[in-house]
């Protein structure tokens, strides 16, 4: 079965039925994903079709400043679904984690893959690339920025993978002591496609992954770069505690009864009102939750500079600062500054009037 | 910039400078009347100055009958919108979360529902006011900059907050953070137009009750 997987000129639907796929599953999966990227029915054999014929497309998967929580993310569904086997079904030629080579049979493998798919590879990236020393990152002593250049040449699409790769995520955060930044913010030529998250939802990758081998494009952007339809909604507009946040019913303490009765996270800082991401529709784990449902508060991580964003347990209509010292202290030199300026008024009539002389009628006279 | 980075900019540096100006000026104008004093009165006191004047701060809310009868649309509207701000403002959860945190204490909020219609009301009326103001020739001839900058400053945050709350064309950081950056806006003119009413009127109403009361007269 390994022979036949690394097989690269098998065709995705070969590879699927050697997998034991049935048809009828996998057109149950091509209608979920085309109802998933709000695609009309009537592309369903399209996308049937487009995935049956498609190659194994060459992936490359460049790991930079990350923690591996995006890999482990994708590589971890607990049950094996034909989203999984899309997965496995992709020929994965790069991938530092996961690859058995290492050292220049690694470097060598990338370069192959590179020369052979040449303007056809999909170049997979997760982590932020440093810019202020090129040594704080390397592989194989070559600096992130050279190696993502280098890469980024011969492929097809760039799908930045994680909130560092999209926005520069948690390096990036303030000191952001290594010149963090995102694939974005370097390479213009490109499509490339952000698929934020800390760690992003696996689903959504195959997604972009269906999309890329049906039609040959990208799927439509928002302003950030992430892919609509799974990008479209705030986590506050679909989640399954807004009528609470309606109602004005608000978890007060995570152990309070608001928390047990599973009221809205509002106050303990949810940042689910300015999150774009799938997470309250598809969930995480196979669909069974997602951080709301157990009941933490949304960070915001498919955002950018989301660890900035003045304090996690903080909600969004509060000030970042100490305001309440802010409004003592100009409370007093407000008060000081009108005083004096009252008093300044007084002084200038007293002088006035001190110095105030009387015109007599000889005085008009003269 | 990033949206986000505007948003953490507008809750951070901008609240604090707006917070700064907005309580330094009140009490700076506050301070510069109180400071203006009153020539002693020689004539004897008929009456308690104190009791009337604060009876009066009170008793104005409600109009007379004779002004009701001459203006009822200018009392009515008046009303309406200044209701309308104060459920807006006060009585919406997000907005009760932010006084929280900086005086210490809450209070229950209205259902979003409640507080989106009575913003939708509030914004109607304050344009029927505007086009009043604009059509009736002497409201016209009495206004000048400072009441439509008031006036605009006032339905900005309005307008901006309904956006942010229904999520329209833009996403929801930036359209958030447009929202306190126009009420920032409101924070800063305050003190300096004729927005100060909020509470120059409280020791105006106390002047004319206390004057009242000193002659001994119905204020």
């Amino acid at each position: 079965m390994t022979n036949d997987l690394s097989r690269k000129d098998k065709t995705l639907g070969e590879t699927l039925r050697s997998q034991g796929i049935s048809r009828r599953s996998f057109l149950k999966f091509c209608a979920a994903t085309a109802s998933m990227m709000a695609l009309p029915p009537s592309m369903i054999p399209t996308i049937a079709n487009a995935l049956e014929k498609a190659r194994r497309p060459s992936v490359i998967w460049l790991s930079f400043q990350e923690c591996t929580g995006c890999t482990e993310s994708l590589t971890r569904a607990h049950t094996a679904t034909v989203e999984s086997l899309i997965f496995d079904s992709i020929s994965l030629d790069y991938h530092h984690t996961l690859q058995a080579a290492a050292g220049h049979a690694a470097e060598a493998a990338r370069e192959a893959a590179m020369e052979e798919n040449n303007g056809k590879y999909l170049l997979v990236v997760d982590g932020s690339i440093p810019l202020d020393n090129p040594g704080y990152s390397t592989i194989a002593g070559i600096s992130n920025y050279d190696m993502l250049m280098d890469t980024a040449r011969g492929a097809a699409a760039i799908i930045s993978v994680g909130t560092c790769a999209a926005f520069g995520g948690i390096p990036h955060a303030k000191p952001n002591p290594t010149g963090a930044v995102s694939v974005s913010d370097i390479i213009k030529d490109k499509p490339i496609i952000n698929v934020p998250g800390c760690p992003p939802i696996p689903v959504v990758i195959t997604g972009v992954l269906t999309h890329f081998l049906t039609f040959g494009t990208i799927p439509e952007l928002d302003n950030l770069g992430r892919p609509k339809t799974f990008y479209g909604q705030s986590i506050h507009d679909r989640c399954y505690r807004r009528p609470f946040y309606d109602k004005g019913l608000f978890a007060e303490t995570f152990d309070d009864e608001g928390a047990r009765l599973g009221w809205c996270l509002y106050k303990l800082g949810c940042k689910g009102p300015t999150s774009y991401n799938a997470c309250a529709t598809t969930k995480w784990n196979g669909g069974v939750s997602f951080p709301i449902e157990a009941g933490h508060p949304c960070l915001g991580c498919s955002e950018p500079d989301f660890w900035d964003g003045g304090g996690f347990y903080k909600a969004i209509s509060m000030p970042t600062e100490n305001i309440t010292k802010t409004t003592i202290y100009a409370a007093a030199a407000g008060v000081a500054v009108g005083v004096a300026v009252g008093a300044t008024g007084r002084m200038k009539k007293a002088s006035a009037s001190k110095a105030h002389q009387k015109v007599t009628i000889d005085d008009l006279e003269k | 910039m990033t949206e986000t980075e505007l948003l953490t900019w507008v809750r951070g540096p901008g609240f604090q400078i707006a917070t700064i100006i907005f309580v330094l000026g009140i009490m700076l104008r506050l301070f510069e009347i109180l400071m203006l004093g009153r020539k002693a009165n020689l004539a004897e006191a008929k009456g308690s100055e104190m009791s009337s004047g604060l009876r009066t701060v009170f008793s104005r809310t409600i109009p007379d009958a004779s002004t009701f009868k001459r203006s009822a649309f200018t009392v009515t509207a008046g009303y309406i919108f200044h209701i309308g701000l104060f459920v807006v403002i006060f009585l919406f959860a997000p907005h009760i979360l932010l006084f929280k945190d900086i005086i210490g204490f809450g209070w229950p909020a209205l259902p979003s529902t409640v507080i989106d219609a009575t913003a939708v009301i509030t914004i109607i009326t304050l344009v029927i006011v505007l086009v009043h103001r604009l059509r009736d020739p002497v409201k016209r001839f009495l206004s000048n900059f400072d009441d439509y900058l008031g006036w605009f400053v006032t339905i900005l945050p309005l307008i901006t907050g309904y956006i942010a709350f229904h999520r329209i064309g833009m996403s929801a950081p930036s359209l958030i953070a447009i929202h306190i950056l126009s009420v920032e806006l409101l924070m800063v003119v305050f003190p300096f137009t004729k927005l100060m009413h909020m509470f120059t009127l409280i020791l105006a109403r106390w002047y004319n009750g206390a004057i009242s009361g000193y002659r001994g007269v119905q204020s």
